[in-house]
């Protein structure tokens, strides 16, 4: 299984190389740069040249690249433009609360999607599996921004029960006073993504319980006199997992990357929200910081993917 | 005469019926055959004769939501048909062994074989963990696998076609049962593994004194392993009796078109003989009069019964409706005249 693993992480060392260099000429192919929003009636054109060639920015391209390559590789993603301050460590803070919001997200997501996957498939075409399934048709069907907010509306206007936006009250004080206060404003956004993200993996676990149900190994069980609802759990429902395991990578990738409506509609500062801001500011060296980890990330969610596989299924092992 | 406790199943008036489409059609009609110990019963009949289902039956495996099952199935005087699910479960894997057709379907693909056979022990003794795991090996030995330790540890698709039916079988015996149901077991393997099977199962019954129910559409191997035959054509026995006179003189006339349509090996030149039409589908199987007429249209109505009844022809010879008297085939007739 070692070998799996090792071969697996060095076919990503291209595709990080790649991928480092399609980041680099989209942000450069993007229309503006950071100078625009800063002129002015009164900008001496002069010194706007005199600036951009100091940000390096008249450079051949690919000795910018060879730069960028070389401060990223000592941990330098660059200086926003638009907040003054280290891309690393505005992305940092960002990242800390975009982490917890898709760890949150990620546990409410499995705790809901499990059971009533299970529970469709247990139940097939019964009234149970058909309600799970409108309940799936309509978190498929709706656009997520809708949920958010009418999400925002009940709980947060209308009832009260949570914060609508931020990621800690203000008037949060101690360690847990501030954990405590974090983890009150993720809740009603966490709820309202798990709702939308539970839906394929509530599906995938209904399919791969209604076929395996019928496989002849599941026979081969009740013929050796096991309890229905021991060959269910040990052999249908184990089975059956596989494929949310092997989604288990990229759902976690695609949240911690892809929670850009829900940081906007709640105004919760992560990376999403990060990453709009830095669009409508042309925050260039930001953005391409940004995209560069989105795209890491997503890299290292199939890894993930792929290394639970290897685990689960003794039948992708490379020998 | 017998004495009593050496007759295993006794299946009397087994009626099983399947839902299509709101309607129950029955797939086994009437069945009535019987499993003796030390004894091979070989059920032999076309694909979609109803063969399996009787299996199923006796195993009580079948969708207990489409499926009807009537008679009487006795195994050794408790009744199976309607047997409550945790009783059947302790006597399923325990006292009666089920070895599927495709060896590689009927194994769990993630599960280490060695488990899988542990799985049964677990459920029907009372042993301890290394106590199953030498058990396994012991069964792995029995049942003929080489290198019995690394293979425990083995998964299914490591293991070629061979290997995982003796795996399916050591899951079978490894509690000793007294009856082996065997649906199909060597048709999904290769010819030279096919022999190499049945003999393991003449063995592990010769054995173990147990009853083997072997079912197949194959009359080589009928011929091969079989010690009594029940003959099924669309969901009815037609011709029981033992593996000797069955080969030597076949009676009801779908048996005789069987044989007849067996290769054999001295007459290379002369044409296989062809079976007219199918077997009919479950919706639109006839219920009245000899349900093999339709495949013999050279027949004259007046040759089959009313109701075709099985008559005993000699001890223990049973056969069907009475057509079997002035049945010929098609081509002799035409050569006769």
């Amino acid at each position: 299984m070692w070998k799996t693993v090792l071969r697996r992480i060095l076919i990503m060392i291209p595709q990080l190389i790649i991928l480092s260099i399609l980041v680099f000429f989209l942000a450069k192919m993007m229309p503006g740069d950071p100078f625009s929003g800063l002129i002015g009636p009164n900008t001496d054109p002069k010194q706007l040249e005199a600036l951009k060639r100091q940000a390096g920015l008249y450079d051949p391209v690919p000795v910018q690249y060879a730069h960028w390559l070389k401060n990223l590789f000592k941990g330098d993603l660059g200086i926003s433009y638009i907040q003054h301050v280290p891309v690393t460590s505005l992305i940092a803070d960002r990242a800390v609360n975009t982490f917890w919001l898709a760890l949150i997200t990620t546990i409410i997501t499995y705790c809901v999607a499990i059971p009533l996957g299970v529970t469709a498939g247990r139940h097939q075409d019964e009234w149970q599996d058909q309600a799970v399934q409108i309940f799936n048709y309509i978190t498929f069907a709706v656009p997520p921004f809708v949920f958010y907010i009418l999400g925002i509306w009940l709980f947060g206007f209308t009832l009260g029960w949570f914060p609508i936006s931020g990621s800690v009250s203000p008037n949060a004080s101690g360690f847990f006073g501030t954990i405590g206060s974090q983890i009150y404003h993720i809740i009603l956004p966490a709820c309202l993504v798990a709702l939308i993200s539970t839906t394929s993996i509530v599906q995938y676990l209904r399919t791969g319980i209604v076929d395996n149900k019928v496989e002849d190994y599941v026979r081969t069980a009740h013929s050796k006199g096991v309890p229905d609802n021991v060959v269910f759990s040990k052999h249908i429902l184990r089975n059956s997992l596989l494929p949310i395991a092997s989604s288990f990578g990229s759902v976690i990738a695609g949240l911690l990357s892809g929670s850009m409506i829900v940081e906007s509609v709640f105004s919760y500062p992560g990376m999403g929200k990060l990453f709009l801001d830095s669009i409508g500011q042309r925050d260039y060296s930001t953005l391409t910081a940004l995209i560069l980890i989105f795209g890491v990330l997503t890299l290292l969610g199939n890894l993930l993917s792929d290394i639970i596989m290897s685990i689960v299924d003794p039948r992708i092992r490379i020998k | 005469m017998e004495k009593q406790s050496d007759l295993l199943l006794d299946i009397q008036h087994l009626h099983t019926a399947y839902r299509l489409q709101g309607k129950f059609y029955d797939a086994a009609d009437d069945i009535n055959i019987t499993l003796k110990r030390d004894e091979i019963l070989s059920v032999v009949g076309e694909s979609g004769c109803g063969k399996s289902t009787i299996a199923a039956s006796i195993i009580g495996l079948y969708d207990h939501k489409n499926t009807k099952v009537t008679g009487d199935i006795l195994y050794n005087e408790l009744n199976l048909v309607g047997l409550n699910e945790n009783l059947f479960n302790k006597i399923r894997g325990n006292k009666i062994g089920m070895i599927f057709q495709d060896p590689l379907a009927s194994l769990n693909p993630l599960m280490r074989v060695g488990d899988q056979v542990a799985e049964t022990l677990y459920y029907h003794t009372d042993m301890n963990e290394k106590e199953r795991h030498a058990r396994v090996i012991e069964l792995f030995n029995q049942v003929g696998m080489p290198k019995p330790e690394e293979t425990y540890a083995m998964y299914p698709f490591e293991l070629s076609g061979g290997l995982r039916q003796r795996i399916v079988i050591a899951m079978a015996i490894a509690c000793k049962p007294e009856v082996i149901i065997a649906d199909e077991p060597t048709t999904a393997l290769d010819v030279t593994i096919q022999a190499q099977i049945l003999d393991l199962l003449e063995d592990i019954q010769k054995q173990s004194h147990s009853g083997i129910i072997l079912i197949t559409h194959d009359l080589g191997v009928v011929a091969e392993t079989a010690d009594q035959v029940a003959v099924m054509y669309a969901g009815q026995v037609v011709e029981k009796a033992d593996v000797k006179t069955i080969f030597e003189h076949p009676l009801h006339p779908y048996t005789r078109s069987l044989l007849n349509s067996m290769p054999q090996s001295e007459d290379e030149e002369e044409d296989l003989h062809v079976i007219h039409g199918t077997v009919p589908s479950l919706k639109n199987m006839p219920r009245e009069g000899d349900r093999f007429a339709a495949r013999i249209p050279w027949i004259p109505a007046s040759a089959h019964e009313k109701e075709p009844v099985m008559h005993e022809i000699d001890p223990g010879h049973w056969v069907r409706c009475t057509c079997w008297k002035t049945f010929h085939f098609e081509d002799d007739e035409a050569s006769g005249e």
